[in-house]
């Protein structure tokens, strides 16, 4: 065991997948000599060369759509978006090619493939790179979409998404990249996609989350235990697809929820979860949901951020108020 | 000298082997022997008689929208011959004859046409992309797929189809400049047909070539008689010959023309003369390359008519086993999703099975 940021585990679950399978190659901009802008891919030109750890123009589409060629060919490749914002000038790959092999080819393709990229706010960067459009890859058929939240979680995720037979969106988030370490075990670990995780335990209200918003709504939690509030906290991990047993068993047990995502609330992952409470879980609430989230207006330039990002004090608000009806 | 012209080393070349007017170049007829030369006549006339079959189906309302090739048969039939088994095609959406030429039976491209996803997939071993809707994004799959073959090391090409408009689209630009960056095995084979629907060449760009937009990329470019099945195949054995000996990616702009509509939807009259049409009526491929295997015995009137008989038994058939391949089930429309499908897929999966039962309906199109 070793503690480390999530740069460094992420760093480490590329490490293994390119050592355990050699059908494994990253490609994207600035992944090589220059390590990532991140430095995810520390040191891995050095010990892999450039046939595993390819360095690109500078052109989403090809990168997305080489990755296509690739997978389809045998390879394992895991491509980078140097950031989420800059995704959609690939997006029509990712939509139409990406999401859509399999079913088309009648099982004859699928794409093994997984498309990494940073993602939200919160590190005061210029224009298109603080965005949350998780719900955009959410909602197309055919896709995973992967959010982890800390580095242990992010290692055992990228692990299982690089050796998952289907297209992973992989979306790091961040902001809480260098912001906290944790323990990672030594040997490879995997997460299986689509799987919640119960982050505490409490009965009173269930809190749900996930990626750079699960650091707010654990302190939230610390702030309503003080007052005497057990809140459950379920990081989602996977927003496509979404783990609604998890979801619904906690709120039939505390009877309150409050969703929080940082993308726009609507027709935000919220909406969805909250549709899921509602059609298996109604019976169960004493409250109305709340969502604590982005609004729905253009993520603001770095000089409002953080004044704008969902933050553990509108997660505590939200939680009183749903206690209190 | 502060300004000069600069010397390019890649370079655009034009062929042409066997001209409109049936005069052949000797000195530059490639050697095919005959029974090479017959696969190819049939795979033409097969595109053909295909084509026509399926403006006919679609009139009668048997298939749906439809986009032909009549015209463009030298063009992408000549080019796939060169295409071994190991070797990977990537289709645009007027490329029947390739398809036929790599395995595909007939039925599949008709049950593209009529609806049915089943029409993507390739048959087991045929090492070829389906057929691509949208413009130009087909393009990154095959550049993709000779980056795999060439980090793998393996000595194989890819033939990638795409129009004139597709030239317009980023993806084609993209995927040029990274098969010049790897020196990667890919031949972008444009069927400069004239027209994007209403679009016409001149519109499309403001270069003199479609084949010269490779010099940008660091290769070379070459246009051919897209109407001279002679000059297809050799520009083409040529690229792939360079492609496998690693010496990098070829664009070919085959230069034909579209003699039927864009697609059955489609009103040509709106936007060209029929003056023009009937110009390139003349240039037509197939009697050109039938006169050609005359003169050369390799056809003879017997023959003539024996191949079309059997190209139209066969059209014949494959129209009979797609329409018996009607019946499908519609709740297969999650089995082919993912490999391991979500416990909310399978639960939508049950929802649409029921609806379906309540609905009294079965398979059946």
């Amino acid at each position: 065991m070793a503690q480390m940021h999530m740069v460094a585990a992420l760093n480490k679950a590329l490490d293994e997948a390119l050592r355990l399978d050699e059908s494994v190659v990253l490609l994207g901009q600035d992944i090589g000599v220059d390590e990532g802008v991140f430095r995810v891919t520390a040191d891995l030109l050095k010990r892999y060369g450039e046939k595993r750890v390819i360095d690109t123009p500078l052109a989403e589409a090809a990168i997305v759509g080489g990755a296509v060629g690739m997978a389809i060919y045998g390879l394992r490749p895991v491509a980078e978006m140097q950031f989420s914002g800059f995704a959609y000038q690939a997006y029509h790959q990712i939509e139409q090619h990406v999401s859509r092999f399999r079913n088309r080819t009648r099982g004859r393709f699928g794409l093994a493939m997984v498309v990494r990229m940073p993602y939200g706010g919160g590190i005061r960067a210029v224009e298109h790179h603080s965005e949350s459009r998780e719900t955009i890859y959410a909602h197309t058929p055919g896709l995973r979409m992967v959010i982890p939240s800390g580095p242990r979680n992010a290692r055992a995720l990228l692990l299982e998404s690089i050796r998952h037979p289907d297209p992973v969106i992989f979306f790091e988030p961040k902001q809480v990249y260098r912001s906290f370490k944790e323990e990672v075990p030594d040997e490879p670990e995997y997460m299986a996609i689509g799987k919640a995780h119960v982050a505490r335990e409490g009965s009173d209200i269930t809190l749900i989350s996930y990626g750079a918003m699960m650091r707010p709504t654990l302190e939230a939690a610390d702030e309503l235990k003080e007052e005497g509030v057990n809140a459950e906290i379920v990081d989602l991990l996977s927003v496509a697809p979404i783990d609604t047993e998890t979801i619904t068993k906690s709120v039939s047990k505390t009877g309150r929820a409050v969703v929080i995502h940082e993308g726009p609330r609507r027709c935000g992952i919220g909406a969805e979860v909250v549709a899921r409470i509602a059609e298996k879980a109604l019976d169960y609430l004493h409250a109305p949901i709340r969502r604590v989230t982005g609004f729905d207006v253009q993520f603001p330039y770095f000089a409002r951020e953080r004044a704008y990002l969902p933050n553990a004090n509108r997660i505590a608000h939200a939680a009183r108020e749903v206690l209190a009806f | 000298m502060p300004r000069r012209v600069m010397p390019m080393k890649p370079k655009v070349e034009y062929l042409s082997i066997l001209d409109g007017k049936g005069q052949l170049d000797k000195a530059l007829e490639p050697k095919i022997d005959a029974d090479r030369l017959l696969v190819l006549y049939r795979l033409m006339l097969s595109a053909r008689r295909l084509d026509e079959r399926c403006i006919n189906m679609q009139r009668q309302g048997r298939i749906g929208t439809y986009g032909p090739c009549r015209g463009q048969e030298a063009a992408h039939c000549a080019s796939a011959l060169v295409m071994g088994p190991d070797d990977w095609v990537v289709h645009a959406f007027r490329e029947p004859g390739s398809m036929i030429h790599r395995g595909w039976p007939m039925e599949r491209i008709l049950q593209f046409w009529g609806g049915y996803e089943e029409g993507c997939s390739p048959p087991p071993g045929v090492k070829d992309l389906p057929i691509a809707v949208p413009i130009a994004s087909q393009f990154p799959h095959a550049m993709g797929i000779a980056w795999a073959m060439k980090l793998r090391g393996d000595k194989h090409a890819v033939l990638c189809f795409g129009g004139d408009g597709a030239t317009s689209e980023g993806d084609f630009h993209e995927s040029m400049n990274f098969a010049g960056v790897y020196g990667l095995p890919v031949i972008f084979m444009i069927q400069n047909n004239q027209w994007a629907i209403s679009i016409p060449r001149e519109k499309q760009t403001a270069s003199e070539t479609l084949a010269q937009k490779a010099l940008a990329y660091g290769f070379d470019g070459m246009q051919v008689d897209g109407n001279d099945a002679l000059a297809v195949y050799a520009a083409t054995q040529e690229a792939v010959d360079k492609a496998k000996k690693d010496g990098g990616p070829s664009l070919i702009e085959a230069v034909t023309y579209r003699l039927s509509v864009h697609t059955t939807a489609d009103d040509p009259t709106k936007y060209r003369k029929q003056e023009e049409v009937e110009k390139w009526e003349k240039l037509d491929p197939i009697p050109r390359f039938q006169k050609y295997l005359l003169d050369k015995k390799v056809l003879n009137a017997k023959l003539v008519e024996e191949i079309e008989a059997d190209i139209l038994k066969q059209v014949a058939e494959a129209v009979t086993r797609f329409e018996a391949g009607r019946e499908v089930d519609p709740l297969d429309c999650f089995d082919y999703m993912y490999a391991e499908p979500a416990a909310e897929l399978l639960e939508q999966r049950e929802e649409f099975k029921a609806a379906l039962q309540r609905e009294g309906v079965g398979k059946g199109h």
